[in-house]
C-alpha cells in the first residue's frame, strides 16, 4: 500500500499533473474563459465591420475567417468546455464521490480539449484561418487554398477526442459513484441534465469524428467521398455534420437547464416543480434531438416528404421545453424569491429563452423556413437560445458556484451591473436581426450594400455587442476585486444539495466520510427536517486517492505535433507524434498505479481545522 | 375557405412591412408562393405571440407577488408538482403546434409541386364545364416556363430551356406566369433566393433541385445569394425582371437572335468595341451564339440593371471594374485588363459597343 502523497514540488507541476476533478474542472473554466474572450473579440470585430454599409474595416476574405472561428471558438472550445468545467467540479460533489470514475481520462480529456483549441488557433499565424463557416459545407470545404481547413479539422478532431472521453467519464460516474441513498430519481437536475448530454456526446460526437476523418481523406489524400466528378455526394457531409450539430445545441442546453433547476429553487426557497416530469422531459428533449437534425438542410432539396417529418418531429421538441418553463415558473409560483445575481441570471434566461424558443418554432415551420433560412433570422434565433440560454446558465452557474469553487463570493452589485447591461445589451443585439432577416439580409455577408435598408439596425447591433463586452469587463473585474468576501461560504445559499455540505473550496478529498442520502435535495431536508448535518454512509477510514500524472499532457501534446505532420504532410512528424502518444499510453498501461492513501489522522486534522 | 387564416388581420406584421427596401422584403410578399409562405410566418408569429403573451403574464405575476419583502423569513411549502398542470402543459402546446403543422405539411407539398398550375388549371376546367360558364380563374393562361439556374462564384447564369438560349444576371420571367426553376451549381453550393416572390432552395453541386415561382405585378426584384460561397459572397446578387407577356416574347426573339448591330455594329466606336470584345472579351463572354460560357452572357448587357452584380450601370464604373476585378469582386475568375492589354482609347470604344448591346426595342 502506497502511503501519503505530500505536497507537490511547485504550484505549476501540480496543476500539469493534477487528476482532482475540481482542479481539473478549474483547468476547464480557465481555458473556455479564455477562447469566450477570443471568440468575444471575433464577434466585435465582425460587428464593427457590420456597423456601416460597404464598411471596409476587414477584407471580405479575413471576415469570413472571423465568422468561422468565432462559431468554431464559441461552441466547441468556450461553451462546452466552460460546461464541463461545472460539471468536472460539481457532479461528483453533488453525488457524494470523492472524484470521477476515471481521473487519468479525465485529465486527458481536458488537455486534448486545451491542445486541440490552441492548435486550431495556431491557423491565424500560418497562413489564414479556416473561412468555410463553422459548418464547413463541401465542396467550399474541401477546395478551400491553404491550410485553414487542415487546422480545423485536425484541431476539431483532437479536442472532440477529449470531449468525447469526458462524456463517456461522466457517464460511467453518475452510474457507478453515487453515494448510498442518492438513487437516480433523487439525483439533483444539474447531474441529471449533464448525464443525458454525456449520452448526447457518446452518440454525437462518432458521427462528427466521422465527418472530419472523411473531410481529413478528401483533403490531405486525396479522397473522393464528396468531389461529385468521382461520384462523391455533398450533401453526405452535412447529414453527417448535422446529425452531430443539432444534438450538439442539446449538449449545450441540457447542463445549462440543469444550471437553472439548481439556481431557481434554492432562490425561490422551494423544491423544483415537478421534479420528475422535469427529469422525463429532459431525456424526451436528448431523445428528438436525435431526430431533427434535417432541419439544418430544408432548402437541399430532401423533398416535401422528408421536409414534412422533420418539421413536425422539431416541433414536438416544444413540449417538453415548453414543459421545463411552465415547471420553473411553478416552482417560483409561491415561493420567496431573492433577486440574487445568480437567480438575476436564472430570471433573465425565461423570457429571453423562450423568446429564442419560439422562434425555432417558427423555424421549424418547413415551407416558411425557405424565407428564414440562411438569413439574419437564424442568426437572432440562435443567439437567443445560446446566449439566453447557455450563456446565461454559465453565468448563472458562476455566481451560484464561485464560493464553493474559490472560498469567496462575487460583488453582488458589481454582478447586478453585469447582469442588466449585458440583458440589455444582449437583446438590443440580437432583436433587430430578426427583421433584418426577413427584409433581405443573408448570414455570413461580409457587408451590405448601401441603399437595401439594413443600416440603422446593424448599427443598433453593433451598440448592443459593446454593450454587452463592457458589461463582460466588469464582471472580469469583479473576480479579482471581490477576493475579501469569504465570510459564509459554504453555504451561502441555503442550498439544497450535496456540494453544500462541504468545505468552500472543498477539500482534496470532497468528503471524510461518504454522506448518505435519504431523500431528494438531500442536504435541505436535513437542515429543516433533520439536525442540519449529513448521516455519514461510512466510519471515518483511510481515503484511497488517485496519484498525479503527467501522462495526458504528454499524450495530447504528441497528437498534436502529430497533427501538425498531417496538416504539411510530414510524414516523420507524424510518427515522432504518434510515438509520443502511444509510448505514454504504453507507460500508463505498463506502470503499475495503484493511488495513494489519505491516512485517518490526516483527515482528523482537516476536520479539526475546518 | 381553405386558407382562413390568411384572412386574420395582418396589422402587426404589416406596420414591420412597411421597412426595407419594397422589391426584397419576405414581409412584402409580391406572388403567389411568397404569400403563401408569409401567411405562414404570420400564423406562426401569431400562435407564438400567444404563447409569449402566456408565459410573460404568469412570470411577471410570479416576479411581483412571490419576491422576497423585508423581514420575511418564512419557509415556503415544499410542492413536489401537480400532475393536472402538467397535463394542461403538455397538451395545450401539442394542439398549437398541429395547428401549426397541418398549413405547414399542405404548404410544404403545394411548393415543392412544379406542376401546380396545370392541376389547378384542369381543376378550374372541370369545374368551369359542370358550371357551363368559364369565369376567368386566378390561374394564368399561359404556359409555365422552365429556367435552369446555374450559379457561380460568384454570379448567376440563367438558361431558358423552352427557348434554348442563355442569360447572365437578370432573369427576365413573364407576368402572371408560372416560372419554373431548376437549380444547379459548377462550383461551390450556393442557394438562389428573391425574398420578395419566393423562399430559397440551394443550388447544389451534382444534383438537380426545383422550385417555383410566379410574379403577378411587373417590376425589379432582388435576388441574392444566401449560403456562404466564398469572400464575395455577399456581392452574388442578381435581378428578376418581370415584364408584360409581350415585352417577354421581344425579349426571348432579341436573346436568341441579337439584333445586327450587337454582331457588325454600323457606328464606327462600336464597332472598334466590337474587335476589343473579340480580342480580349469573347473567350469567356458571349453575345448571342458567339462566345465563350465561361462568364455571364452579355447579349444584352446594355439593359442590365447592375454592372457586376451589384455595381451602378455607368461607363467609369464599367471601366473601373474592367481594370481591377479583384477589388471589386475579391476571389472571382475574371482576369483585369491593365493599359498594356486594352489602352484608353479601346477602353472607350469597348464600353460603347457592351451599352449597344440591347435586344429589346427602344421607346
Amino acid at each position: 500500500m502506497s502511503t501519503a502523497q505530500t505536497g507537490s514540488k511547485n504550484v505549476i507541476w501540480d496543476w500539469l499533473t493534477t487528476v482532482d476533478h475540481k482542479k481539473i474542472g478549474i483547468l476547464y473554466l480557465a481555458g473556455g474563459a479564455f477562447f469566450f474572450v477570443l471568440g468575444g473579440i471575433e464577434a466585435i470585430l465582425m460587428r464593427i465591420q457590420l456597423m456601416f454599409p460597404e464598411f471596409t474595416f476587414l477584407g471580405a476574405q479575413t471576415f469570413n475567417e472571423l465568422l468561422t472561428m468565432h462559431g468554431t471558438t464559441m461552441i466547441f472550445l468556450a461553451a462546452m468546455p466552460l460546461l464541463f468545467g461545472f460539471m468536472n467540479f460539481i457532479i461528483p460533489l453533488q453525488i457524494g464521490a470523492r472524484d470521477v470514475a476515471f481521473p487519468f481520462l479525465n485529465a486527458l480529456g481536458f488537455w486534448l480539449f486545451l491542445f486541440g483549441g490552441l492548435l486550431l488557433n495556431v491557423s491565424w499565424f500560418t497562413g489564414g484561418a479556416p473561412d468555410a463557416g463553422w459548418t464547413a459545407y463541401v465542396p467550399l470545404s474541401s477546395e478551400s487554398a491553404g491550410q485553414g481547413l487542415d487546422y480545423y479539422l485536425l484541431g476539431l478532431q483532437v479536442s472532440g477526442l477529449g470531449t468525447l472521453i469526458g462524456g463517456i467519464n461522466f457517464l460511467v460516474t453518475v452510474i457507478n459513484m453515487r453515494a448510498p441513498g442518492m438513487s437516480m430519481m433523487r439525483m439533483p437536475l444539474f447531474t441529471w441534465s449533464s448525464f443525458v448530454a454525456s449520452m448526447l456526446i457518446l452518440f454525437a460526437f462518432p458521427a462528427l469524428t466521422i465527418g472530419l476523418l472523411l473531410l481529413m481523406l478528401e483533403r490531405l489524400f486525396g479522397g473522393q467521398f464528396f468531389a461529385v466528378d468521382f461520384g462523391g455526394n455533398v450533401i453526405i457531409w452535412q447529414h453527417l455534420f448535422w446529425i452531430f450539430g443539432h444534438p450538439e445545441v442539446y449538449i449545450l442546453i441540457l447542463p445549462a437547464f440543469g444550471i437553472f433547476s439548481e439556481v431557481i429553487p434554492t432562490f425561490a426557497k422551494k423544491r423544483l416543480f415537478g421534479y420528475s416530469a422535469m427529469v422525463f422531459a429532459t431525456l424526451i428533449i436528448g431523445f428528438l434531438g436525435f431526430m431533427v437534425w434535417a432541419h439544418h438542410m430544408f432548402t437541399v432539396g430532401m423533398g416535401p416528404v422528408a421536409n414534412a417529418i422533420f418539421a413536425v418531429a422539431t416541433m414536438a421538441i416544444a413540449v417538453p421545453t415548453g414543459i421545463k418553463i411552465f415547471n420553473w415558473l411553478l416552482t417560483l409560483w409561491g415561493g420567496r424569491i431573492r433577486f440574487t445575481t445568480a437567480n438575476l441570471w436564472a430570471l433573465g434566461f425565461i423570457p429571453s429563452f423562450v423568446m429564442g424558443g419560439v422562434t425555432g418554432v417558427m423555424l421549424a415551420v418547413s415551407a416558411a423556413n425557405y424565407q428564414f433560412h440562411d438569413t439574419y433570422f437564424v442568426v437572432a434565433h440562435f443567439h437567443y437560445v445560446i446566449i439566453g440560454g447557455v450563456v446565461f446558465g454559465l453565468f448563472a452557474g458562476a455566481y451560484f458556484w464561485w464560493p464553493k469553487m474559490f472560498g469567496y463570493r462575487l460583488n453582488e452589485t458589481m454582478g447586478k451591473w453585469f447582469f442588466w447591461l449585458f440583458l440589455i445589451g444582449f437583446h438590443l443585439t440580437f432583436f433587430v436581426q430578426h427583421f433584418l432577416g426577413l427584409l433581405g439580409m443573408q448570414r455570413r455577408v461580409a457587408s451590405y450594400l448601401e441603399g437595401q435598408g439594413f443600416g440603422d439596425m446593424n448599427f443598433v447591433s453593433t451598440m448592443g455587442a459593446f454593450l454587452m463586452s463592457i458589461a463582460f469587463i466588469i464582471f472580469l473585474i469583479s473576480i479579482f476585486t471581490s477576493k475579501k468576501n469569504t465570510e459564509n461560504v459554504n453555504d451561502p445559499w441555503d442550498g439544497r444539495s450535496l456540494e453544500w455540505t462541504t468545505t468552500s473550496p472543498p477539500l482534496h478529498y470532497n468528503y471524510p466520510q461518504t454522506p448518505l442520502v435519504r431523500g431528494l435535495d438531500a442536504f435541505w431536508l436535513e437542515k429543516y427536517e433533520g439536525d442540519g448535518r449529513m448521516k455519514a454512509a461510512e466510519p471515518l477510514g483511510d481515503i484511497h486517492m488517485p496519484n498525479p500524472t503527467i501522462l495526458p499532457i504528454v499524450i495530447s501534446l504528441g497528437l498534436t505535433i502529430a497533427s501538425f505532420g498531417f496538416i504539411y504532410l510530414v510524414y516523420w512528424l507524424i510518427f515522432v507524434g504518434l510515438g509520443i502518444t502511444f509510448g505514454a499510453m504504453f507507460i500508463r498501461s505498463v506502470k503499475e498505479d495503484h493511488g495513494h492513501h489519505i491516512p485517518v489522522d490526516e483527515i482528523k486534522r482537516d476536520l479539526e481545522e475546518g | 375557405m381553405k386558407h382562413f387564416w390568411r384572412l386574420l388581420p395582418l396589422s402587426f406584421i404589416l406596420l414591420l412591412s412597411g421597412c426595407g427596401a419594397e422589391n426584397m422584403s419576405a414581409l412584402n410578399p409580391q406572388g403567389p408562393v411568397a404569400e403563401m409562405q408569409f401567411s405562414l410566418i404570420a400564423l406562426s408569429l401569431y400562435i407564438m405571440i400567444f404563447v409569449l403573451f402566456v408565459v410573460f403574464a404568469i412570470y411577471i405575476f410570479v416576479l411581483i407577488k412571490f419576491r422576497e419583502r423585508p423581514g420575511d423569513t418564512h419557509i415556503p411549502k415544499q410542492v413536489h408538482g401537480n400532475r393536472t398542470l402538467e397535463i394542461v402543459w403538455t397538451t395545450i402546446p401539442i394542439i398549437l403546434l398541429l395547428m401549426l403543422a397541418v398549413p405547414n405539411v399542405m404548404d410544404t407539398f403545394t411548393l415543392a409541386n412544379t406542376e401546380i398550375e396545370q392541376e389547378e388549371a384542369e381543376i378550374e376546367e372541370e369545374n368551369g364545364e359542370e358550371n357551363g360558364d368559364d369565369a376567368p380563374g386566378s390561374v394564368s393562361d399561359q404556359e409555365a416556363i422552365t429556367i435552369e439556374v446555374n450559379a457561380h462564384q460568384f454570379w448567376w447564369e440563367f438558361e431558358y430551356k423552352d427557348y434554348e438560349f442563355t442569360a447572365g444576371q437578370d432573369m427576365y420571367i413573364p407576368t402572371d406566369t408560372q416560372v419554373n426553376i431548376e437549380l444547379i451549381s459548377d462550383d461551390v453550393q450556393h442557394s438562389f433566393w428573391v425574398p420578395a416572390l419566393a423562399g430559397k432552395q440551394d443550388n447544389v453541386p451534382g444534383i438537380t433541385n426545383e422550385m417555383w415561382l410566379e410574379a403577378p405585378e411587373e417590376g425589379v426584384y432582388n435576388g441574392k445569394c444566401a449560403e456562404l460561397c466564398g469572400a464575395s459572397h455577399w456581392l452574388m446578387e442578381f435581378k428578376v425582371v418581370a415584364v408584360d407577356q409581350g415585352t417577354f416574347d421581344d425579349w426571348v426573339d432579341g436573346m436568341t437572335e441579337p439584333p445586327e448591330e450587337s454582331i457588325e455594329p454600323t457606328n464606327e466606336v462600336a464597332a472598334d468595341g466590337r474587335e476589343v470584345f473579340e480580342d480580349s472579351c469573347i473567350s469567356c463572354h458571349a453575345v448571342g451564339d458567339e462566345g465563350g460560357q465561361q462568364g455571364p452572357d452579355l447579349t444584352n448587357y446594355g439593359e442590365r440593371q447592375v454592372l457586376a452584380g451589384y455595381l451602378d450601370h455607368e461607363d467609369e464604373k464599367l471601366e473601373a471594374w474592367l481594370r481591377d476585378t479583384e477589388e471589386y469582386k475579391p476571389d472571382n475568375e475574371m482576369p483585369s485588363f491593365s493599359e498594356d492589354e486594352i489602352d484608353d482609347e479601346e477602353m472607350d470604344a469597348l464600353i460603347e459597343y457592351m451599352n449597344s448591346l440591347k435586344v429589346l426595342e427602344e421607346d
